[in-house]
């Protein structure tokens, strides 16, 4: 939601790049949930050692002085970390903006108040579906109250109610209910934000990826509840990608705006960054946040339009899309440095058609001939629901 | 849109941050996941919206800090833009 910020450099990221705007912690991978749309790596669990606080506070040191103001705290669970309390006061002294990503789970009254006092400026908080059984199917726990617990204090704390519910195939014909169950909660944001095929969401994309039919009935739902709550509850939709025809920004062209950190101090120009080939990522436990941003082989490789293949290359809309996600066209092609295949230019375009189609096709959700995989740290074959 | 009553006193929205970043060269408002980037006569008006001057009072500041006349309506207008989009309340 950095649009406006990424709106003044309309060009395609030629010469210095402007500061790291936003930036992510990625406190640890630890997570009591098990959701099947995560994008957090599949090897997670073999990830190094994570970043002690006091590395911590010198990243959100080091990024502030070069100019980092939105800042994520965000996992895994980033309540995980029994130090979140003292990140969260630090970055505050810092002048950042604070924002806790979190699935609600650990968030009890007395840490929120800490939280409150540390100076933590915003919660977002997700859920799995509308209904109990949903969401602890899809998170794999037994979550729901706890989480509907955690939404009345965060009203509480007198922070707005900011509702994210992951869409997909398995939950995306309950639309209806999850806005139902938002305004009863007196939510003032709710994104829903349809699944995101990187991670173990990539893995399941075959089970998880809706029909036309249910995007537009979704759509549908969500247009007649904004007329009826008007401003009273801001909503937002985003569309899956893989329905549209050009891609999108992805990140507003890596190394832009964006600035991810890893449990382990792996520096990412996006979270998902660290699947794409021939790149090392730097780690802020070798390097300053500074050099890492402007001088590091891996942020410079996808500035710019240098990269680009055609059609991108002599696309006169390369500087507004940047040619779209570059793990996706690793994903899709197994060459990031295609043009992603939602476009429709593109000519791997049929692989992303294809998959939609097959979804199409597909039965009752559900009825999945393939088993759903959660998430979990032996990533193995063993975890298979 | 009703107009601006000039004895109204706004104040940044809760959940709003205004501050400036040396980096941008701007003042800027924070919000949840999102920021603005302001221009300089956005940025005048919202600095002076501090829950205790009054519509009338800021006017009166700008016009006295810009040497400037009649601005009564640009303000005005900005400020129910901005009471639009939650970076203002008025406090009662």
């Amino acid at each position: 939601m950095l649009a406006q910020a990424a709106a003044q450099d309309p060009g395609t990221g030629r010469g210095r790049p402007g500061p790291p705007l936003w930036l992510l912690l990625e406190l640890t991978y630890r997570c009591p949930l098990h959701c099947v749309f995560c994008y957090n790596p599949t090897d997670f669990g073999s990830v190094g050692r994570e970043l002690a606080t006091g590395e911590w506070l010198r990243v959100l040191e080091e990024a502030r002085a070069l100019g980092s103001v939105q800042l994520g705290l965000s996992g895994g669970e980033p309540l995980v970390r029994d130090d979140l309390e003292t990140i969260v006061a630090a970055a505050h002294r810092l002048g950042f903006y604070t924002n806790l990503i979190t699935s609600g789970v650990g968030l009890t009254e007395t840490r929120l108040q800490a939280l409150a006092e540390a100076g933590l400026d915003h919660i977002q908080l997700s859920f799995q579906d509308s209904t109990r059984r949903m969401n602890d199917f899809l998170s794999s726990t037994r979550t729901f109250e706890l989480k509907s617990r955690v939404a009345a204090l965060i009203k509480k704390y007198r922070y707005p109610m900011v509702l994210n519910v992951v869409l997909h195939r398995l939950n995306i014909d309950h639309v209806e209910e999850i806005l139902g169950m938002a305004e009863r909660m007196g939510a003032e944001y709710v994104e829903l934000a349809n699944t995101q095929y990187y991670g173990w969401a990539w893995r399941n994309r075959e089970q998880l990826l809706p029909s036309r039919a249910q995007l537009r009935r979704a759509e549908e739902v969500t247009a007649r509840f904004r007329e009826r709550v008007g401003s009273r509850m801001r909503i937002f939709f985003v569309v899956p990608d893989y329905f549209e025809t050009r891609p999108k920004p992805c990140m507003s062209g890596l190394g832009q705006v964006f600035l991810s950190i890893a449990p382990d101090g792996v520096a990412l120009p996006c979270q998902a960054a660290r699947m794409l080939p021939g790149l090392t990522f730097p780690s802020v436990r070798e390097a300053s946040v500074r050099s890492i941003w402007y001088e590091s082989p891996a942020f410079n490789r996808y500035r710019g339009d240098g990269w680009m293949k055609e059609p991108c290359r002599s696309c006169p809309e390369r500087g507004r899309d940047f040619g779209g996600c570059r793990c996706q066209a690793y994903l899709l092609t197994g060459d990031p440095a295609n043009t992603d295949p939602v476009c429709e230019l593109s000519p791997h375009h049929h692989l992303v058609t294809e998959a939609v189609d097959r979804a199409e096709r597909r039965g009752t959700p559900l009825a999945a001939e393939q088993p759903l995989v959660f998430r979990d740290h032996r990533a193995g074959e063993d975890s298979r629901a | 849109m009703r107009a601006v009553d000039a004895a109204a006193r706004p104040a940044i929205g809760r959940g709003f941050r205004l501050q400036w970043e040396p980096a941008q060269e701007a003042h800027v408002l924070l919000y949840p996941e999102g920021m603005v980037k302001l221009n300089q006569s956005a940025a005048a008006i919202l600095t002076r919206c501090d829950g205790v001057r009054t519509v009338a009072d800021i006017v009166a500041d700008l016009e006295r800090t810009y040497t400037a006349a009649g601005l009564t309506p640009d303000v005005c207008a900005f400020i129910t833009l901005a009471l639009g989009r939650t970076w203002l309340e008025l406090l009662p």
